[in-house]
């Protein structure tokens, strides 16, 4: 393979990476509480596009904004089901909460689906590629690409731009003044855990086009949704943009270099030299 | 008297920020020196660069003839320079007791002398009463209290107290200030940053006053107050101005 | 201290008499289990509960210590008893290694960051062919014949009663240790380092230095228990031992049981993992991973209901009790005092 082919399909994988990242990021940069049930919302997001797929024959494009939905409603639930509860409680409490919600929704899926691994294999994108010089291109992975970044700048946008968005970051910054200045912070939380969600809820149904579906399916994506918000900086969204970028990179490059079974174990040694450099991640203060 | 410990030229810059410019003054053994000027003089700077938190841009710290420029803080502290902070920092999961323990631990391993040591300073600091009172529960008093008795647990040479008087009301003012005077008896040499002046003029021996990060005057008590260059800072030109006229 | 020490000789006496009342498997299975991850929240609790720093890679010195002694025995014959010590010292060097450059990161960092190195670790046993890669080992098993010198030499007993005391004995030791360290200068130090590095470093205290011996001793014990748990169960592969579930489970067991407090790893240890093993006993086995369904779901509810753990409703309790016991004078006390 050729180092741009391979450059290139790391950039692909970095924006989706980027696009779960963010999701991860608002999440533990707004109420400081990691996620672990993260993957397991992406791994249902890609379920629910395989089922509108081969019950109701719906192409995962078009099923996108309904994944969407649903892992938002599901996002939403869980901050009033569980993180609502857990909230100010001491220390890892809050963590081990979303840990055992991601062992539920794992060995649901499979107690539901089995552990099969499921395919889409013939989606309005699948089998097509693009060649662009030398360099050959899934449409699959171009797809996903380009969604994860539109998503993934709304976002910004939304955060940076609206008043919710204002009020995001206010809450981030100081929940109690935030609360002082008339925010209901409850409902931000919510919202916050909702954007959270609906972020992998679009990873999801991309990634269902070309990626295998399975009940453990989202975990690696938690781990490597952990290292790249870290590596970004903490409660930053460019930090997580970037650091799922560098991961996807990473991966790639490290994969072809050092031999695929090695690609992760590089994306977590670039974490550990970038974090030297920069102790508060590339984007923290 | 000996020098203890020398601040010389020192000068700390955050960016372009220049909080500390060529500070120079000297504690002597055996002496209560204060440190004051508006806020925002660089007092608590100045404090963070002799006691290792900070490393000065350029100048030096000399401790008993030792350079401790830029050394880290324990080392400087296992010396016998020992602070307190400003906004205190109590460990809030121990009791008192516990509290002057942890700095009793430095210079003895056993948990027996240690608290034989801690015993003894609840006793001067008068926290006996509280000793197993829990940190989170102190009030502000007790808080600066506990401050300053977990500092003296490390048996220091020079203590170091960053206004820990402010917040007080009269009474307890006077027992810091009585507190101060027992040390000094006791002959250890105290640097106090402080803005209440009628409680460090009667036990200061020497006055430094920063302003704007500079050093505009240092000397007795009654001669810092009468100077011009001090009034000027503490209430300002206008009024300095006017006060001359009258 | 002294009704401490009660409590612990209770603790250890109940679960030495288990053996004698009861001899069946899945019980006594339970029970081991149960030690071996207690003395894992142990290890866990002291740099975490007492120094501070959140670890999600104590999977790694686990992995490390049953790999070192089953290496050895598998490769070379040596007895495991030597494994273990080694594997300990070996677990404490890569902890040396992680920690110097670690420890300079704070909460978050640190925890992805002592992750990654876990996952970096597992990553090279898949791909490493000395010690079988991804198959994993099975430790050769000696004739059932052997006496018992000869079994406890190489770490290997046709019933489970001597696991049982092997691991009361390992644990009992390390409470000892953790009972002992949190009550000496270096307890109070960890406790000050914990609350404030600025106190810590104002009062002589070098927060790096405390922070690696105790990153030392957690690896060490950590490798101890990850030794006697492969001979126990006679294979281990890289997913099992080096993965994030296993980590996550010393945190889950550690942190509702009471973090920071000695006792509170062996509660929810009590819990934690017969709960587990009834669930895997009653409802696994199919496949269909039900029990670990509702082993989250159980998770979820105690967090929810009782988030300070258990041994908040213990003190609670204890609490409640003394105040009936003393009356007026009682509640004004522990009013004050808390």
């Amino acid at each position: 393979m050729i180092i741009e082919q391979i450059i290139a399909n790391g950039i692909l994988m970095g924006f989706i990476y980027a696009l779960v990242s963010v999701g991860l990021s608002l999440t533990w940069g707004v109420m400081d509480i990691i996620n672990f049930a993260h993957g397991e919302f992406l791994m249902l997001s890609m379920y629910t596009a395989f089922w509108m797929f081969s019950i109701l024959a719906v192409d995962p494009l078009i099923a996108l904004p309904v994944c969407t939905l649903l892992i938002f409603i599901l996002g939403v639930l869980t901050y009033f089901g569980i993180i609502r509860r857990v909230i100010n409680a001491p220390g890892l409490t809050a963590l081990l909460a979303t840990f055992g919600l991601s062992m539920f929704l794992k060995n649901l899926a499979q107690f539901l689906w089995t552990p099969n691994f499921r395919y889409i294999n013939n989606s309005i994108v699948s089998g097509k590629t693009i060649e662009i010089g030398n360099i050959v291109i899934g449409m699959p992975q171009i797809v996903a690409a380009a969604a994860s970044i539109i998503m993934t700048v709304a976002i910004m946008i939304f955060i940076d731009k609206t008043r919710t968005g204002k009020a995001i970051q206010a809450t981030a910054l100081n929940k109690n003044t935030a609360q002082l200045m008339g925010i209901n912070t409850k409902k931000i939380y919510a919202i916050t855990f909702g954007i959270s969600g609906a972020c992998v809820g679009v990873a999801g149904a991309l990634m269902s086009t070309f990626f295998p579906i399975y009940p453990a399916a989202g975990a690696l994506y938690s781990v490597l949704a952990f290292v790249s918000v870290a590596l970004g900086g903490f409660g930053n969204i460019k930090g997580a943009l970037f650091g799922g970028l560098i991961i996807g990179l990473a991966e790639a490059l490290g994969g072809y270099m050092f031999g695929t079974q090695f690609k992760y174990a590089i994306v977590f040694l670039i974490y550990l030299i970038v974090i030297q450099v920069r102790p508060k991640g590339l984007f923290g203060w | 008297m000996k020098p203890l410990l020398e601040i010389k030229n020192i000068t700390m810059k955050f960016g372009s920020l220049v909080a500390n410019e060529d500070v120079s003054f000297t504690i002597h053994e055996n002496e209560i020196v204060s440190l004051i000027g508006p806020n925002g003089a660089g007092k608590t700077t100045l404090f963070n660069c002799i006691t290792g938190f900070y490393k000065p841009y350029c100048g030096n710290v000399i401790f008993d003839g030792k350079d401790i420029t830029g050394m880290a803080p324990h080392k400087i502290c296992r010396l016998g320079v020992t602070r307190t902070f400003q906004i205190v920092k109590t460990l809030n999961e121990m009791t008192v007791k516990e509290n002057v323990m942890t700095g009793a631990f430095l210079h003895t391993n056993n948990r027996k002398k240690a608290e034989e040591i801690a015993e003894e300073i609840l006793d001067i600091t008068g926290l006996t009463p509280k000793k197993d009172v829990l940190g989170a529960n102190l009030t502000i008093a007790d808080r600066k209290r506990v401050e300053i008795a977990r500092a003296l647990a490390t048996n220091p040479r020079i203590l170091m107290l960053d206004e820990c008087m402010a917040g007080l009301n009269q009474t307890e003012i006077k027992d810091v200030m009585s507190l101060c005077l027992k040390l000094k008896e006791k002959g250890l040499s105290l640097l106090i940053v402080e803005h209440i002046m009628e409680a460090i003029m009667p036990i200061s021996d020497n006055i430094v006053v920063l302003n704007a990060g500079k050093k505009i005057t240092e000397g007795p008590p009654q001669e810092v107050v009468n100077n011009e260059e001090v009034i000027k800072a503490y209430l300002g030109e206008r009024y300095h101005a006017k006060s001359k006229k009258s | 201290m002294v009704r401490n020490k009660k409590i612990l000789l209770i603790i250890i006496a109940i679960l030495a008499l288990i053996p004698i009342i009861t001899k069946s498997k899945a019980v006594l299975n339970a029970v081991i289990l149960l030690l071996i991850f207690a003395t894992l929240g142990e290890a866990w609790n002291l740099i975490t509960g007492f120094a501070g720093q959140t670890s999600f890679g104590h999977a790694a010195f686990f992995g490390i210590g049953a790999y070192t002694s089953a290496v050895l025995y598998y490769r070379y014959g040596i007895t495991p008893w030597i494994g273990l010590i080694l594997g300990g010292i070996i677990a404490a060097a890569v902890a040396a290694i992680m920690s110097y450059p670690c420890f300079k990161l704070k909460g978050h960092y640190f925890a992805v960051a002592t992750l990654a190195v876990a996952e970096i670790i597992k990553q090279i046993f898949v791909s490493w062919k000395y010690v079988e890669g991804a198959t994993g080992i099975s430790i050769p098993i000696i004739p059932r014949s052997s006496d018992f010198i000869k079994r406890l030499f190489y770490l290997q007993f046709n019933e489970k009663t001597p696991w049982v005391y092997i691991c009361l004995v390992m644990f009992t030791a390390v409470i000892i240790l953790c009972s002992y360290l949190e009550n000496s200068k270096m307890g109070y130090y960890l406790k000050a380092i914990r609350e404030s590095h600025e106190v810590a470093e104002s009062i002589g205290i070098n927060p790096t230095n405390y922070k690696l011996y105790t990153m030392l001793i957690s690896a060490f014990i950590s490798a101890i228990c990850g030794s006697i748990y492969a001979q126990y169960i006679l294979y281990i592969d890289p997913f099992m031992m080096f993965s994030l579930d296993v980590s996550m489970k010393i945190v889950l067991l550690t942190v509702l049981g009471g973090v920071g407090n000695v006792f509170g790893p062996i509660i929810g240890a009590s819990i934690f993992i017969p709960l587990s093993e009834f669930t895997r006993i009653k409802l696994g086995g199919s496949g269909t991973g039900v029990d670990l369904m509702i082993y989250g779901l159980l998770i979820i509810l105690i967090t929810c209901y009782q988030p300070k753990g258990v041994i908040g409703i213990v003190q609670k309790l204890a609490e409640r009790s003394k105040k009936a016991n003393i009356g007026g004078e009682g509640k004004i006390e522990a009013t004050s005092g808390n």
